[in-house]
């Protein structure tokens, strides 16, 4: 499949592509399994009335959630948002409009829950929940990666994400999941991970880390796990255990930490800071998963929880966990609950802390991909917008060369890479490589220009899906890099502050 | 007298109608809680920073301005117009009319046109735009269609010369009859009565309507949401169980 992938052209001057109906109908991920489904509370498959089960799970949900109340009355069809999801830019399928995305699940709700739906439904566009719209559902609620940039546009704030959530789980709770979100999610609450890495593979690889940071630099920088007393609990995505670029931004935490002479450590039972519950819009699960990390900070006792480069993560530590799992009243209350990464990094930094090098990074012209839960269901720092200062000052003080891309896609306007939302499946790739085009243009236009060869990003799926799809576009997959690589790489170990 | 009797019994029916079924929606949106924080951020970390943040989406449009030029300026202009003409119309509903709303007459009046050519303009995308087009329902048509009659009804009756222009005074005299329960004659104009029954009919659909952005964009967690969970735990409906 993967060879058949048309990969679109860059446009040559910002226009809207025309709309090609039907275009991505074919794209769908793989239904999930009766166990995935039943481990994470859903029915194994189809439930036999499917129809009046979905819509009554919708008319629960709907009646849960003011977001969703207004999200679904509100909505003018004004067309403000129709131009603005990477995946109607890379597919040019109208279905990837975010108000059609919308009108999926918006014509169900009217067709059962609103007067003009019940009697008119003709007139407004009401639907039955139909098989056919059911394959809707499942085919264009996967091609939603939740990034909320039609949010930003909206004049009502509508954001797809609660919807395509809702679609989710709607579908779930049918029997109708995704394959790969759902089994992930129950790796996580069986092993405490996405990888399903039990305890002794994973003291196992961070000791193999150790040994190779110590080779490299010969300071025995450790990575220490379920040490009880550190003072730092970090969560971090499994992929900056193995995966590249990750884990030489796991390496450059633990740099951090080491010259700073922070005492911290990983949790083998919460090793995981990615909750694809959210993805599935799945409140139960969202909560099961997050409360393992409070269990684990209680466990080991320590005073502060730290969250590595992950955007839906970070999104989930910083907007739900007080809700779902605080009060943090058991933490130090000098720092903020969770803190991320790069606003430790950042203070330290502020204070002197860290001892850098910017030329060790002078062979990088570097750019920087805002993601999309840390750019607009996030903060860092004290004041708004302040996760788009921090971590570029962080590159600055560690790099000599650092290039923005163009203004319209970064900060809030950022364009998501392609693969968040639960869509960093190898069965979606032809969505992923299409969907990514609006991001490859910014990157293509710093590149020429400036020569950039370093893409930083701090989410875990950003790099999966950026080392993924740069080589459709001709660019080197080794382009991407974890922000605590170029901090790691300018650290001055050895040298004491 | 019967036409004056219909048209009263018309306006108790929608004006009951609209303030049932939009207090009815509001109520339902207050009362629904919203489990998480989900403010689309940059947000405002102060309760002063969301009304400022508020205040400028619905006076400025602030998010439309970022969306799309065109849609903006049809928008406000047919949003803008159509707040003076109803300022201008609070003379039919005031006795004696407060001085602002005398001042502002003329502005209502002209208001009309700038009214008309942005729902003309907004109609316009829903033929000629592949994207608008293709996610625009009947009822979206007919929507505008509704509003541009309404407006031109209205316009007529001001600009369409001495064969056209409305006894005002028995209007008011109508109209303050309906609130005082002293029923007057309606006058038999063609396009007062065509203006008057399709504002009946606008304001039956207002609540079972995409009218409703009204309301409920006061209501939108993306924007009415302070960004302060880390600082101050947030909890409602089930994430509060």
């Amino acid at each position: 499949m993967a060879e058949e992938i048309h990969v679109p052209a860059f446009r040559e001057y910002p226009i809207i592509p025309a709309i090609v109906e039907g275009s991505m109908a074919h794209s769908k991920p793989y239904v999930a399994k009766p166990d995935h489904q039943q481990s994470v509370g859903y029915p194994g498959q189809l439930v036999d009335d499917w129809q009046n089960a979905a819509v009554k799970k919708l008319g629960e949900l709907v009646s849960q959630s003011r977001a969703l109340q207004v999200f679904l009355d509100s909505c003018v069809k004004c067309g403000a948002c129709t131009d603005k999801c990477h995946y109607y830019l890379g597919t040019q399928d109208p279905l990837n409009m975010p108000v059609a995305r919308q009108d999926l699940l918006r014509a169900v709700y009217r067709r059962y829950y609103t007067f003009a739906g019940k009697y008119f439904p003709k007139l407004v566009g009401a639907k039955d929940f139909t098989e056919e719209v059911r394959d809707q559902w499942y085919s264009y609620f996967h091609q939603c990666s939740q990034c909320r940039r039609c949010s930003v546009f909206c004049p009502y704030g509508i954001d797809t994400a609660e919807i395509s959530m809702a679609g989710r789980d709607v579908l779930d709770a049918i029997g109708v999941g995704q394959k790969y979100s759902n089994e992930i999610i129950g790796k996580v609450h069986k092993v405490g991970n996405n990888l399903g890495l039990p305890e002794p593979a994973l003291a196992d690889t961070l000791e193999g880390l150790e040994e190779d940071i110590e080779d490299d630099t010969g300071v025995p920088v450790k990575v220490p796990l379920d040490v009880e007393g550190a003072e730092i609990l970090l969560i971090t995505p499994s992929a900056d255990f193995f995966a590249e670029p990750h884990i030489d931004g796991l390496i450059g935490y633990a740099k951090v930490f080491h010259q700073a002479g922070i005492s911290w450590t990983l949790s083998s039972f919460a090793s995981e800071a990615a909750n694809f519950s959210m993805f599935i819009g799945s409140h139960d699960n969202l909560k099961k998963v997050a409360m393992r990390i409070r269990q684990a900070a209680l466990d080991l006792g320590v005073k502060r929880i730290v969250v590595g480069e992950c955007g839906h993560a970070w999104r989930v530590a910083y907007s739900f966990w007080n809700t779902l799992i605080g009060p943090f009243d058991f933490l130090d209350p000098k720092y903020p609950a969770p803190q991320h990464i790069c606003e430790v990094t950042y203070d330290l930094i502020q204070r002197g802390a860290l001892k850098l090098d910017k030329e060790a990074n002078d062979h990088r012209r570097i750019t920087f991909h805002d993601s999309c839960n840390v750019a607009r269901a996030s903060r860092m720092g004290n004041i708004p917008g302040g996760q788009f200062i921090i971590p570029r000052e962080i590159i600055k003080a560690c790099a000599n060369h650092f290039f923005d891309m163009a203004p319209e896609t970064i900060h809030q306007n950022t364009f998501c890479c392609g693969g968040g939302g639960g869509l960093l499946t190898d069965d979606l790739m032809e969505l992923r490589v299409k969907g990514a085009l609006p991001r490859m243009e910014a990157l293509a236009k710093v590149v020429n220009e400036y020569d950039v060869n370093t893409l930083v990003a701090i989410c875990a799926i950003c790099k999966t899906q950026f080392a993924k799809v740069l080589p459709y576009y001709k660019f080197q997959m080794d382009m991407i890099t974890s922000l605590h690589q170029v901090v790691g790489d300018a650290i001055q170990l050895g040298t004491s502050h | 007298m019967t036409l004056t009797v219909v048209y009263a019994i018309l306006f108790y029916i929608a004006a009951a109608l609209f303030t049932i079924g939009v207090a009815r929606k509001i109520v339902i949106y207050s009362k629904t809680p919203q489990p998480l924080k989900i403010p689309t951020t940059p947000a405002p970390i102060t309760k002063a920073g969301v009304v400022w943040r508020m205040l400028k989406e619905v006076t400025v449009f602030e998010s439309l301005f970022k969306s799309n030029k065109w849609i903006w300026i049809f928008g406000w202009m047919f949003h803008l117009g159509l707040f003076l003409v109803l300022a201008r119309h609070l003379r039919f509903f005031l006795e004696p009319v407060p001085a602002v709303i005398t001042l502002i007459q003329p502005f209502g009046k002209y208001a009309a046109f700038a009214m008309i050519a942005g729902l003309i303009g907004l109609w316009a995308r829903r033929f000629f735009v592949d994207r608008v087009r293709y996610i625009s329902s009947m009822s979206d048509h007919l929507m505008l269609l509704l509003l541009i009659t309404i407006g031109i009804s209205g316009a007529l009756m001001t600009f369409g010369g001495v064969t056209l222009n409305t006894d005002v005074t028995s209007v008011k005299a109508f109209i303050m009859g309906l609130i005082f329960f002293d029923l007057q004659p309606l006058p038999d104009s063609t396009f007062l009565l065509i203006h008057l029954a399709l504002v009946a009919l606008l304001m039956i659909v207002f609540p079972i309507s995409k009218l409703l952005h009204a309301p409920g964009v006061f209501f939108s967690p993306t924007r009415n949401q302070t960004d302060d969970v880390r600082e101050h735990r947030h909890v409602a409906g089930w994430s509060a169980k």
